[in-house]
């Protein structure tokens, strides 16, 4: 089978510096793909890449189809979908109104301007899935950060994004709430394939099928967790950097 | 508040403003009050399309005097044309272009001795521009105080470059209008007829904007306003999106301009400057942007409280208006309409303090 997108040599500079150098990157439907690295490395500006925010050089390819150079909405119609590292959902609309526009990017002018009449059964469903039902008209605003980090995902379900990059999905959630998302992660990447940008090791370990390791905006290794854990480079570069920021979060 | 959001309360809503506007108005105010009245309605109709597009849509429309002028202009044009018609036949040169020594009519002037042509006008050409303009600047990402700044300079480029046109009655603008569409505008009943058609024209905008507001494009539109980059990775054409209420309050702008017209009998560029514009806005603030009558019952407010304070105080009334601005931005940023909200705030401190 042939990945869900595919991108080769994403380059970003800013002013000269390099922020992505050359990065290749296979994401394959079926698997919770894992984007780790330092402070810095380049995550989320390669996410910024792939959804057409940051200009690159490179191509990126989903399904045939080269998606460099189209606007950010044209590449989210294409069935990418993304969050952003500070949940953003629309604070003064419900979780209903929340997923029902993200539902609707093909909506006809005529459908826009009529109300809302009832939900759809996959905006209900997914309300569900994402463990918000009881939240339907509830303001984004107040809800828990947790619940907004779910309720961002859950609009790129109703979205029928089928590639999903998630910039720190789990940022500020307690253990519990790791485990619930960890979960959907996986559930959701049945037939879809995800990316997750993460930091932490072990969300990575208990729920990674694949990992790709960024360094200074390269890729240092790529592989099963098992197979990237005993990279002699991962354990220097990162593993090493992220005991000096656990202790220095600590200390 | 629940009431109001269901049909019936709608209806009931609509019922209750229109046996204000054509029952008890004209029954309580002399005919010289009721047309100040009729006055500011169009200020309420301008004052509707900027919460659409300011309070639900985030666009600071700080020139919507352009869109007025527009309006206003065509229907001037229209007026001006019939009359000449109607003193001296077909194809006849206005009053004012006869003082300023113009023979010929200009060719831009002809088509608008049709009613017709005029009111498509009225209804097309300002859309027309708004629809333009606002692709040229949401698709460039132009929002914030630069689109506020922008549009502020178009309109005073706008009422500079209508005191240059000699044609169209420069620093003076068009007035003494005799006839409205065949109907003598110094007939008090007339007068009155153009009451009820600025009150009637109010509600159906205010109808207008409750469907926008309602639908699902209304819910759009507040997502735009609070995060359009969110939108556009959702898939949504932002820019699309923005440009619809822009385009409508320039609408409604327009329409009010041209019911302006023939009830206050003069159109100048001073009517549609940058002043004139902050005064549409201020009325907005005043109110509560986000609201459905919060604008209405600010562009009233102000409206009026200009009209009393400048008799007694003409001076005193630009100062006040200022002071007024910034006590409300400071104190009621929600505008008037927000005071309940604002009030219930307050009564619940000193139980979270006890608590
Ligand atoms: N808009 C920008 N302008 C200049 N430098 C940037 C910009 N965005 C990111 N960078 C730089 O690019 C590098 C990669 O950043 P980022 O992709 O945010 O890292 P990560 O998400 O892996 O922590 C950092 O050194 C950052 O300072
Ligand atoms: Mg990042």
């Amino acid at each position: 089978m042939s990945a869900a997108l595919s991108c080769k040599q994403i380059e970003v500079a800013f002013d000269g510096f390099k922020a992505v150098a050359g990065v290749d990157l296979e994401l394959d439907r079926g698997e919770v793909h894992f984007l780790i690295g330092p402070n810095g490395a380049g995550k989320t500006t390669l996410v910024d890449a792939i959804t057409g925010l940051a200009k690159y050089t490179g191509s990126v390819v989903k399904d045939g189809e080269e998606l460099r150079g189209k606007k950010v909405h044209h590449i989210a119609r294409k069935g990418i979908g993304r969050t952003f590292q500070t949940a953003t959902v629309f604070e003064n609309l419900t979780v209903a109104q929340n997923l029902d526009i993200a539902a609707g990017a093909g909506r006809s002018p005529w459908t826009l301007l009529r109300r809302r009449k009832h939900l759809p059964q996959h905006v209900t469903d997914t309300m569900e899935r994402i463990g918000l039902k009881d939240k339907a008209d509830t303001p984004a605003g107040i809800l828990a950060h947790g619940q907004k980090q779910w309720l961002e995902i859950g609009m790129l379900l109703v979205g029928d994004a089928d590639v999903l990059l998630l910039d720190e999905p789990i940022a500020g959630m307690g253990h519990e709430e790791r485990e619930t998302t960890g979960l959907l992660l996986h559930d959701i990447a049945a037939d879809r394939a995800v990316a997750v940008v993460e930091h932490d090791m072990d969300f990575m370990r208990a729920f990674a099928h694949r990992v790709t390791v960024l360094h200074a905006g390269a890729v240092l290794a790529a592989g099963t967790v098992d197979e990237v854990s005993d990279d002699p480079r991962v354990q220097e570069v990162y593993l090493g950097t992220a005991k000096e920021n656990a202790d220095a979060a600590t200390a | 508040m629940k009431f109001f959001q269901s049909r019936l309360g709608t209806w009931t809503g609509f019922a209750a403003a229109a046996l204000v506007l054509f029952g008890l108005a004209p029954l309580l105010l002399s005919g010289f009050r009721l047309g100040l009245l009729a006055q500011f309605l169009c200020y309420a109709i301008v004052a509707v399309g900027i919460g659409l597009a300011w309070g639900r849509g985030g666009m600071l429309t700080l020139g919507q005097g352009v869109f007025f002028g527009m309006g206003a202009y065509l229907m001037a044009m229209h007026l001006k044309m019939a009359d000449a018609e109607f003193r001296n036949g077909p194809g006849a040169v206005p009053d004012f272009m006869e003082l300023a020594g113009i023979r010929e009519l200009p060719a831009y002037w002809a088509p608008f001795s049709s009613p017709v042509f005029t009111i498509a006008m009225i209804l097309l050409l300002p859309t027309a521009f708004a629809v333009l303009l606002g692709l040229a600047v949401f698709k460039r990402r132009v929002k914030g105080a630069y689109f506020a700044i922008l549009s502020q300079a178009l309109a005073g480029a706008f009422a500079i470059l209508l005191i240059g046109q000699q044609s169209l009655g420069g620093f003076n603008g068009l007035s003494r209008f005799r006839y409205f569409f065949g109907y003598n505008l110094d007939d008090p009943v007339n007068q009155q007829m153009l009451y009820f058609i600025a009150a009637g024209i109010l509600l159906v905008v205010l109808a207008v904007a409750l469907q926008l507001r309602r639908s699902r494009y209304g819910e759009l539109l507040v997502a735009v306003r609070d995060a359009e980059e969110r939108v556009r990775f959702l898939g949504y054409d932002a820019a699309n999106v923005k440009v619809v209420a822009y385009a409508v309050a320039a609408l409604f702008a327009s329409v009010a301009g041209a019911v302006f017209v023939p009830i206050v009998g003069i159109i100048s560029p001073a009517s549609i400057g940058i002043v004139p514009s902050i005064m549409f806005l201020l009325g907005v603030a005043i109110g509560g942007r986000a609201t459905l009558l919060g604008p209405v019952i600010g562009a009233l407010a102000v409206a009026w409280a200009q009209t009393a304070l400048s008799e007694q105080f003409p001076s005193a009334w630009t100062y006040a208006q200022g002071l007024l601005f910034v006590l409300v931005i400071a104190l009621l940023p929600g505008g008037i309409a927000s005071v309940a909200a604002v009030t219930k705030r307050f009564q619940r401190k000193p139980v979270e303090a006890a608590a």
